[in-house]
C-alpha cells in the first residue's frame, strides 16, 4: 500500500462524510433550495456607471477629424484606448476574450465621405454581456460624435448638419443583443451560490470534528491529513453539480437565458471552481479554533467575493486597486468563464485563461490547508 | 519478548507555561494491566496522549512498542488502540458504520468480517443499525472498546474508560480487559475507582503532573509504611474528632459504623489509640491499609514536600 496515500482510507473518509451529509437533512435541503431562492431574489438587477472601459480602435482614416474624435472619446473618461489591434479578426477576438468592451471601427475614407456630404458608417461593436456596464458609455459615444463633428465641420453650413446626421453610427451589441440584465446576473449567480455553500459547508468540516471531540480519535489513527481533507471535499463536489443544475434549469425556465456554449466545457470549468472554493473552506476549517470562527472566516471571504468579483458591480467600474484584489478571488475568474461560455459560446482555448488562475489558487490554498491541519493536539 | 512495552524518561509537557506533566519516567511491561491513578487534572490524560503521539513532549524521550515517541508517532498510532476519555466516535453514524469507518482507516484486512466479529464479541449485533448518538453510556463505551480493538493492537491506552458507567457494565468491561491481557495485550488504563485500581497488576499514581509512585498494589502499600486500624463499636462524631486530633493519626475515614485510622508511626499510633480506648469499650483491629489511604497519604506527603 502506498505510503503517502491510502485509497482505502480515502474512500473510508469519503463514505463517512457522505453518510453524515445524508443524515444532516436540514443542511442538505438548504444546499438544494438556496440556489432557487437566490435565483428568484437576485434575478432582478443591480446598477452602476463604470468608466475607463477598454476600447480598441481600428482606424483606416488618419485625419484631424478622426483624431479629435478619438481624443474626445478619451477625454470623456468612459473609454480607455488599448493598443490598436492589427486586424478586424484580432479586434473581434479581443472582444470575445473580454479584454475590451468596445471595438470602434473607423473605415477608410471616413473624413472624405463626410466632407462630400455622404453618410459614412462608424461601426461600434460592444460586448453587451453585462448591459449595465456598457449602457452609459454607449449614450456618451453617441453624443460625443455629434459634438466633435459640429466643432470640426464649422465650415459646413449649419443647416445641412441639422437636416440629416452627418454619419451613421452603427451599434452592434454582441453576446446579449437585447441587453437583458438577467442574462448577465443569472450565470453569475451560479458562481455566487457555489462560493456561499462550498466555502461555508466545508469550513465547518474539520472544526465540527474538533468541537465534537471526534478529531482526537481521528488524530490517534494512521489517517493522513490530506486524506481527511480530500475525503471531506469529495461529497461537496456532487452537491456543487446539483446546484449548478438547479441554476441552469432556473436560468432556462425563469429567465430564458440562452446557452451559447458547450455544457461539457462548463462542467469542467465548474469543477475547477468548486475545488478552488472547497480548498478555501477546508483551509479555514484547519485554521479556525471553533465553528463560530470558521463561519466568520467564511463571511470574510464571501463579502469581497460578491462585491469585488464583478457580480454585484461591473468589474471595470471598480478602482484599479480593487480590480487587483478581485483578480485574486476565484469568483472573478469563474464569472468571466461562465459568462463566456453561456453568453458568448467561448471554446476551450478562450476559457483556459480563466481556468489556470483557479488551479493556481487551489494549489496555493490547499498547500496552506494541509500545512496547517492539526497533526497533534498540541 | 517480555520486555518493556512503554519506556519513557523525563517526559515534560506544558501548556501556556503551565506544567501538565513534569519529568515523567515510567515503564510498562508486556501483558500487564497498568493502572494510572490520580485526581482530576493531575496529568493522566496528557501522559497518555504523549505516549501515543497525540502530543509532542517539550522534554524527555521514550519508546512505545519499540518506536521512538517523538519520531515514529505514525508507527505507534498504527499499533495502538486508544480510547479517549469522552466518546469520540460519530454520533450521526450507526454502530456498524462507525466500526466500518475505523476498520478501513486502519486498513484492516477483510473489514466486513472483522466488524461482524467485533459486533458479536461485544454483544453489539442487535444494535448495529442504531445511531451511536442514541446509545446509553455503557453501550457507547462498548462501541468505543470494540472500535479500538478492530486492528488487533498490541497495546491499549484507555483513558478513564468507565467514567459514568454502571457497576454491572464496569465489571463486564474489566473482565474483558483481563481476557485481553491474558491474550498478551498490554493495557494502560486510567481510572478514579479504587476497586478498578485493585484489579491492575501495577499502578502509577500522579498528582499535579508528577508521578508519585509506581508498583504493584501490595508494593505500594508496603512502601507507604502506612498502618491502619479499624475502630468498631460506639462510633460517633466526637470520637472521630478526638481520634483525628491524635498526633500519630494521619487520617480518619468512616465506613458505616467503623472508623479506619491510619498513620505511619505504628508504635505511637498504637499507644495513642489504646489511651483513647481506656475510657470506652471500643474494638480495635489492625487491618491492611486500603489503596485509597495509600494514595491520600502519598498526596499529603507530596503536598508537604512542596509547601
Amino acid at each position: 500500500m502506498n505510503r503517502w496515500l491510502s485509497w482505502t482510507r480515502l474512500v473510508a473518509v469519503m463514505r463517512k462524510e457522505f453518510i453524515q451529509m445524508r443524515r444532516d437533512r436540514m443542511s442538505f435541503a438548504l444546499m438544494v433550495f438556496v440556489p432557487v431562492m437566490q435565483l428568484v431574489l437576485f434575478g432582478y438587477a443591480l446598477n452602476n456607471d463604470p468608466r475607463h472601459l477598454p476600447t480598441a480602435i481600428i482606424s483606416g482614416d488618419a485625419t484631424s477629424v478622426t483624431r479629435s474624435l478619438v481624443a474626445a472619446l478619451q477625454n470623456s473618461g468612459y473609454f480607455k484606448l488599448t493598443t490598436p489591434p492589427a486586424s478586424h479578426a484580432e479586434a473581434s477576438r479581443l472582444l470575445e476574450l473580454g479584454r475590451v468592451q468596445f471595438v470602434i471601427d473607423i473605415p477608410a475614407g471616413f473624413t472624405r465621405q463626410l466632407m462630400r456630404g455622404e453618410t459614412p458608417v462608424l461601426r461600434v461593436d460592444v460586448d453587451a454581456a453585462d448591459p449595465v456596464a456598457a449602457g452609459n458609455a454607449i449614450t456618451t459615444l453617441l453624443q460625443l460624435s455629434q459634438q466633435v463633428l459640429k466643432q470640426e465641420r464649422l465650415a459646413v453650413p449649419a443647416a445641412s448638419a441639422t437636416v440629416k446626421p452627418p454619419f451613421e453610427l452603427r451599434l452592434h451589441r454582441r453576446y446579449n443583443e437585447e441587453g437583458v440584465t438577467a442574462y448577465n446576473i443569472v450565470p453569475g449567480l451560479m458562481g455566487v451560490i457555489l462560493t456561499l455553500t462550498m466555502v461555508m459547508m466545508t469550513a465547518l468540516g474539520v472544526t465540527r470534528e474538533l468541537e465534537r471531540g471526534t478529531l482526537e480519535n481521528l488524530l490517534a489513527t494512521p489517517v493522513l491529513p490530506h486524506e481527511v481533507l480530500m475525503g471531506k471535499m469529495a461529497p461537496y463536489i456532487i452537491v456543487g453539480y446539483i446546484q449548478v443544475g438547479v441554476v441552469l434549469l432556473g436560468a432556462e425556465v425563469l429567465f430564458q437565458v440562452p446557452m451559447a456554449g458547450s455544457l461539457g466545457l462548463l462542467s469542467f470549468g465548474v469543477l475547477a471552481f468548486i475545488v478552488a472554493n472547497l480548498t478555501v473552506g477546508i483551509t479555514f476549517s484547519s485554521l479556525a479554533r471553533n465553528m463560530t470562527q470558521a463561519m466568520q472566516m467564511s463571511f470574510f471571504f464571501m463579502l469581497p467575493s460578491i462585491l469585488l468579483s464583478g457580480f454585484m458591480f461591473p468589474y471595470r467600474g471598480m478602482p484599479e486597486w480593487a480590480q487587483w484584489l478581485g483578480e485574486v478571488l476565484p469568483l472573478t475568474h469563474f464569472l468571466r468563464l461562465v459568462r463566456g461560455i453561456v453568453l458568448k459560446g467561448s471554446g476551450a482555448a478562450d476559457v483556459w485563461p480563466h481556468v489556470w488562475p483557479l488551479l493556481v489558487f487551489t494549489g496555493v490554498v490547499l498547500a496552506l490547508g494541509v500545512k496547517r491541519y492539526r497533526r497533534t493536539l498540541d | 519478548m517480555s520486555g518493556a512495552i512503554i519506556e519513557v524518561e523525563g517526559l515534560s509537557k506544558s501548556f501556556d507555561g503551565k506544567f501538565a506533566v513534569r519529568n515523567l519516567s515510567m515503564s510498562v511491561r508486556q501483558g500487564e494491566i497498568f493502572g494510572f491513578l490520580g485526581p482530576n487534572g493531575s496529568g493522566k490524560t496528557t501522559s497518555i496522549r504523549l505516549l501515543c503521539g497525540l502530543l509532542t513532549p517539550d522534554a524527555g524521550q521514550g519508546r512505545c512498542l519499540g518506536f521512538d515517541i517523538r519520531r515514529h508517532a505514525r508507527e505507534i498510532k498504527r499499533r495502538v488502540g486508544y480510547m479517549t476519555q469522552g466518546f469520540s466516535y460519530y454520533e450521526d453514524l450507526s454502530v456498524r458504520e462507525n466500526l466500518e469507518f475505523i476498520a478501513s482507516i486502519y486498513e484492516v484486512q477483510n473489514p466486513h468480517l472483522v466488524v461482524q466479529r467485533a459486533l458479536e464479541q461485544l454483544g453489539l449485533t442487535p444494535r448495529q443499525k442504531q445511531l451511536a448518538g442514541a446509545l446509553s453510556g455503557g453501550w457507547k463505551q462498548r462501541l468505543a472498546l470494540a472500535a479500538c480493538l478492530l486492528h488487533e493492537p498490541k497495546l491499549l491506552l484507555l483513558d478513564e474508560p468507565t467514567a459514568g458507567v454502571d457497576p454491572q457494565a464496569r465489571r463486564e468491561f474489566w473482565n474483558e480487559i483481563h481476557r485481553l491481557a491474558a491474550q498478551g495485550v498490554t493495557v494502560l488504563v486510567s481510572t478514579h475507582y479504587m476497586d478498578e485500581a485493585e484489579r491492575c497488576h501495577r499502578l502509577a499514581y500522579m498528582t499535579d503532573g508528577r508521578l508519585l509512585a509506581q508498583g504493584a498494589p501490595s508494593e505500594l502499600m508496603a512502601a507507604s509504611g502506612l498502618v491502619t486500624w479499624s475502630v468498631g463499636g460506639g462510633h460517633d462524631r466526637a470520637l472521630e474528632q478526638r481520634l483525628r486530633e491524635l498526633p500519630a493519626v494521619e487520617d480518619v475515614v468512616s465506613f458505616g459504623t467503623t472508623l479506619y485510622v491510619s498513620g505511619t508511626d505504628a508504635a505511637a499510633l498504637e499507644t495513642q489509640l489504646t489511651a483513647v480506648n481506656a475510657d470506652r469499650g471500643l474494638v480495635y483491629r489492625r487491618v491492611s491499609p486500603r489503596l485509597e489511604d495509600v494514595f491520600v497519604h502519598l498526596m499529603r506527603t507530596a503536598a508537604e514536600g512542596h509547601a
